[in-house]
């Protein structure tokens, strides 16, 4: 306990002594561009200019890529400090067209991984002041209304009860659907993880077009169950929501980030600004209703309430697979594009035949065929089948070429679309036939 | 009724100085503010992806694409059906306001505008909280009935929520156009024993048919436009969506984004052309005013409780949205339930302390949109319809083909036109708040030049010959005759641009970059992104509403006393 106390008290004067230093010397105006919601950067607004007389935190508040684009627009003249949003992707985006500084935070007492995911870049770039983990919340009254059990994995939404039922956003759109997706993937395999995420998609109800849909129609009960971040969840039950949430065993933690945009006007402020995120006044912020997040210094959690999640010491996190953001940015383009034009595009057929497969598979439970399961196996197959493989998705030159910009391919990225779209249509529409044959059987 | 005559031969000369000046002013703003941010946007499309090079292979992937047919097919069909639901809410308002003694015409105008001020994304969402799958009608339904009606899937869905949208552009566009016919025509029927909805078949309606063109081809093109309310109701197969989802997505380079917004355009300008063809050759104008015939006819007994009937339920209809907002801003929790669990006002008490600059910036923004929407567009009108000068047409086409490039991209194309270019003091100038009011007011010039077209093609010419006969210059004619017989039309132009300036989102949210500068519906925005629900967001949108709704409503009393006061001269 004596330990303890101390290194409060240690943590607490290096922490005076961070704010008290740049305070004195700092003043004016910390521009950020953020995709955080008012619920977030109001508290920390307050209290970081509390903490620091003289600095006002002006907040500019675009979606992750509206900004992204406004930073690049805008890198002749920059009028904005830091930029501060979820997806990891968008900071490697913006360091790779060198919109970013380098900074070394002075910050104490933050660990190097978060799950297993490391909290802040290697080189310096950007830095996680909070993490997020990936999973499913749902609408008690809608379930109870609708006789629906509550979710636990993944798998689980693939169920028949759940069909019509579950809602996503579309990860072209959502940089931590596209984290969820990504994970999926990384964690059950490329050929697994895509059929696991087609079953799934034969039962959505929607595809949202932003992050912020899918808890809206869950809070609002247009849709039983969605595919969301956490602190969706967690800070509409601090809003009072009769809504809950569950980390698949499949899942991932992965940090949400801040960084200094290159040539900030106001650099000294910029830094000001990270110090008191990372610092534990910043991160006990984190933890207020509306907020909600995963503070990334372990000691915050002291003060979480009863039943918040705690990476550092749940058992839950400790199995949580190891996200590979290189991998993940060598395919970001090709695994977008390909949900959207397997599923987003197609998703009428993905859910007629999904349903089809449905009816079999019950019929099958009352009368057993054997000629009808090798048809539903096939028609299973079908659907989960791919045009690309994991090798081509990272590796291929032409899809490269096609979907970064490069010199190297001699395709376009429309050309692939439509090969693509072309081989779900044809594959989904033989499933139907081999399930619809199968029915008949099974009738 | 003068139709079917040819349009009288213009005068010997092309044009005056003063009238070239003008074309050129219109031309310079255009080209500055329009065609060249959009230029160095959607150039884009006509390059190889690979080597940059001229090329139109993009826009036969775009014909090859069984996804992108099936989009526009789909863009075509919605727009279409909500010009034809439009019109069947616009058109008994318009009529039963203008041509009958109605109590409450000016409150009945102003509730069939406010639908247009709509903020973006609390429409969509309000249908969703009462006409949804799960939402209060069919939650109802379902527990009295046992059955659902699928008003807000799909298609239908986007139909239903965009007729209820933008039918107020027919509404004010036929108003103006009923008011700026002569009486005399209808009693002349009237005398003839034509009666009831014959006589609107025959008469007014084809005396009003500018005004209808002119609402009905910005539906059209709006819906066609659109893309916030197909992707609030998570509809993607629609070209304007799928413009959206190319550029705006991350990491992608891919052209094909800009080649439907490419596409976008040609069809809008396009659509315009077919509306200006529907009119050619045809002459409107009428040398008695409105106001110079009978006073409105009186309406009793059986036919005037039918009158109050279809207006109540259309307004119901109409105005369902903005219950549901109004409800949403009150909520405390609203979940999966036909009406919210308990009521609160602290959403409005989290919203009013930093709603003061907001609100300023709006009323600001917006009147100065309106503004230079009615003199641009009332120029351009002058000068196309009025004057000789070779390719004036295509002032009216630059300015409309506004309508069909997506906010984002015009915002893109601001600042990579002009951030470079600075200031004295260091600033870029498109730090400026200027500059969010130029995009507010090319986007929202084609709203108020279609309103002054109609205003005056329904001017008849001889009116302005006299005066010239008379020994009056072109300055004093415009000045003393052209301009106040066109007040009508100045003013619908005026409503419907600061009404929707007023709730435009997406260029603005390219050029805010100030929090001191932002308008009201960057704040709704702001608010709105919760996942923590959405009821600050929903206060936020009943006090903008409030506010454009009393704006419109003093602008329609002037409307009305105008006319007053020309009838009884």
């Amino acid at each position: 306990m004596t330990t303890r106390r101390l290194f409060l008290a240690a943590t607490a004067l290096a922490s005076a002594c961070a704010f008290a230093t740049p305070s004195l010397a700092q003043s004016g105006k910390v521009t950020v561009v953020t995709s955080f919601s008012k619920d977030v950067t109001d508290p920390i607004k307050q209290a970081f200019e509390k903490a620091n007389p003289g600095l006002t935190l002006e907040v500019q508040n675009r979606n992750t890529n509206a900004g992204v684009k406004f930073v690049e627009e805008t890198r002749s003249n920059p009028q904005s400090d830091l930029f501060w949003a979820s997806a990891p992707d968008a900071f490697e985006v913006l360091k790779g067209k060198k919109l970013l500084q380098q900074y070394a935070p002075k910050a104490k007492g933050i660990p190097e991984k978060i799950g297993s995911y490391p909290i802040n870049d290697k080189e310096g770039y950007y830095f996680g002041f909070a993490a997020s983990g990936y999973g499913i919340m749902w609408n008690e009254r809608y379930l109870k209304a609708n006789r629906i059990p509550e979710p636990k994995e993944w798998s689980d939404l693939a169920k028949p009860v759940y069909h019509n039922h579950v809602s996503i956003a579309s990860p072209a759109r959502s940089g931590t659907t596209h984290l969820t997706i990504e994970t999926i993937l990384q964690g059950e395999g490329w050929d697994k993880g895509w059929g696991a995420i087609k079953a799934m998609a034969g039962n959505f109800n929607q595809i949202a077009e932003r992050s912020f849909g899918v808890p809206d129609a869950v809070n609002s009960g247009q849709v039983g169950v969605g595919i969301v971040i956490d602190f969706f969840a967690f800070s509409a039950q601090g809003a009072g929501f009769p809504v809950k949430f569950v980390y698949p065993s499949v899942t991932t933690v992965v940090p949400a980030n801040v960084g200094i945009i290159a040539g900030a006007p106001n650099k000294a402020g910029a830094e000001a600004f990270i110090e008191y995120l990372l610092s534990p006044a910043g991160q006990d912020i984190l933890l207020s209703p509306t907020i909600r997040r995963l503070p990334v210094n372990p000691e915050a959690y002291a003060k979480a309430p009863a039943g918040f999640p705690n990476p550092f010491k749940d058992k839950a996190f400790q199995g949580m697979i190891t996200f590979d953001v290189d991998k993940s940015e060598s395919r970001t383009g090709v695994v977008d594009t390909l949900f959207d034009q397997l599923i987003s595009f197609q998703l009428d057929d993905l859910k007629a035949v999904t349903k089809l497969m449905q009816d079999v598979e019950q019929g099958l439970a009352k009368k057993d065929n054997a000629q009808a399961r090798v048809l539903l196996a096939e028609a299973r197959q079908a659907v989960a089948a791919m045009p690309v493989t994991e090798a081509q998705a990272s590796n291929d030159a032409d899809i490269k070429g096609a979907f970064r910009g490069g010199k190297e391919g001699k395709t376009r990225q429309a050309e692939f679309e439509r090969k693509w779209a072309a081989f779900a249509k044809e594959n989904y529409a033989k499933a139907k036939a081999k399930a619809e044959q199968a029915l008949a059987l099974v009738r | 009724m003068q139709a079917a005559l040819p349009l009288p031969a213009a005068r010997t000369a092309v044009a005056t100085p003063g009238q070239w000046l003008t074309v050129g002013a219109i031309a310079a703003f255009l080209t500055l503010f329009l065609i060249v941010p959009v230029a160095m946007v959607i150039i884009v499309a006509f390059q190889d992806p690979a080597t940059g090079a001229f090329t139109l292979v993009n826009f036969a992937d775009f014909a090859r694409s069984p996804l992108f047919l099936r989009s526009f097919g789909n863009s075509l069909y919605v727009s279409l059906m909500a010009v034809v639901w439009a019109t069947v809410f616009a058109l008994p308002l318009a009529y039963f306001t203008t041509r009958f003694e109605f109590r409450g015409s000016a409150i009945i105008q102003t509730l069939g505008v406010i639908p247009l001020i709509m903020p973006p994304f609390a429409g969509a969402v309000a249908m969703q909280l009462l006409f949804g799958q799960n939402g209060s009608i069919n939650l109802l339904l379902d527990d009295w009935f046992g059955f659902r009606l699928p008003l807000m899937d799909g298609l239908n869905g986007v139909i239903f929520v965009q007729s209820v949208h933008y039918f107020p552009f027919i509404l004010i566009n036929v108003t103006a156009s009923l008011r700026n016919i002569d009486r005399s025509m209808e009693e002349a029927a009237q005398n003839l024993g034509s009666s009831g909805f014959r006589l609107f078949r025959r008469i007014v309606f084809p005396l009003a048919m500018p005004g209808f063109v002119a609402g009905a081809s910005l539906v059209f093109i709006k819906v066609f436009d659109d893309l916030a309310t197909p992707l609030l109701l998570n509809v993607k197969d629609m070209l304007a969506p799928q413009a959206y989802l190319r550029i705006s997505s991350i990491g992608l380079k891919d052209p094909m984004g800009y080649v439907i917004s490419v596409v976008l355009m040609v069809f809008s300008i396009l659509s315009l052309f077919i509306a200006n063809f529907s009119t050619r050759g045809r002459d409107y104008a009428t040398t008695q005013r409105g106001g110079g015939g009978l006073t409105k006819r009186p309406i009793s007994g059986l036919d005037r409780i039918l009158a109050y009937a279809i207006i109540t339920l259309i307004l119901l209809l109409v105005l369902a949205p903005h219950v549901g907002l109004f409800l949403l801003s009150i909520a405390t929790v609203w979940s999966y339930a036909p009406l919210p669990d308990g009521y609160t006002l602290a959403h409005y008490a989290r919203v009013v302390t930093e709603s003061g600059q907001y609100i300023w910036n709006t009323l600001l923004y917006s009147s100065l949109t309106g503004a230079a929407g009615a003199v641009i567009g009332a120029a351009i009108a002058y000068i196309v319809l009025r004057t000789r000068i070779p390719g004036r047409h295509w002032l009216d086409y630059a300015a409309s083909a506004a309508l069909a490039v997506p906010g984002v991209v015009l915002g893109i194309g601001y600042l990579r036109a002009y951030f470079g270019v600075q200031l004295p003091n260091g600033q870029s100038l498109t730090s400026l708040w200027i500059i969010i009011v130029i995009a507010l007011a090319v986007r929202r010039l084609p709203y108020a030049l279609r309103a002054c077209m109609a205003a005056m093609q329904q001017i008849s010419v001889s009116l302005e010959e006299a005066a010239e006969n008379l020994g009056a210059t072109k300055a004093s004619t415009i000045r003393r005759i052209v301009a106040p017989l066109m007040t009508g039309g100045l003013l619908a132009g005026f409503i419907t641009s600061f009404a929707t300036a007023a709730v435009e989102l997406s260029a603005t949210m390219m050029l805010v970059q100030n929090n001191a500068d932002a308008p009201l519906a960057y704040g709704l925005y702001v608010f709105m992104q919760s996942p923590a629900g959405r009821g600050a967001g929903a206060a936020l949108g009943v006090i903008a509403v409030l506010i454009v709704g009393i704006c419109t409503y003093l602008s329609q009393s002037l409307a009305e006393r105008d006319r007053r006061l020309k009838a009884g001269s």
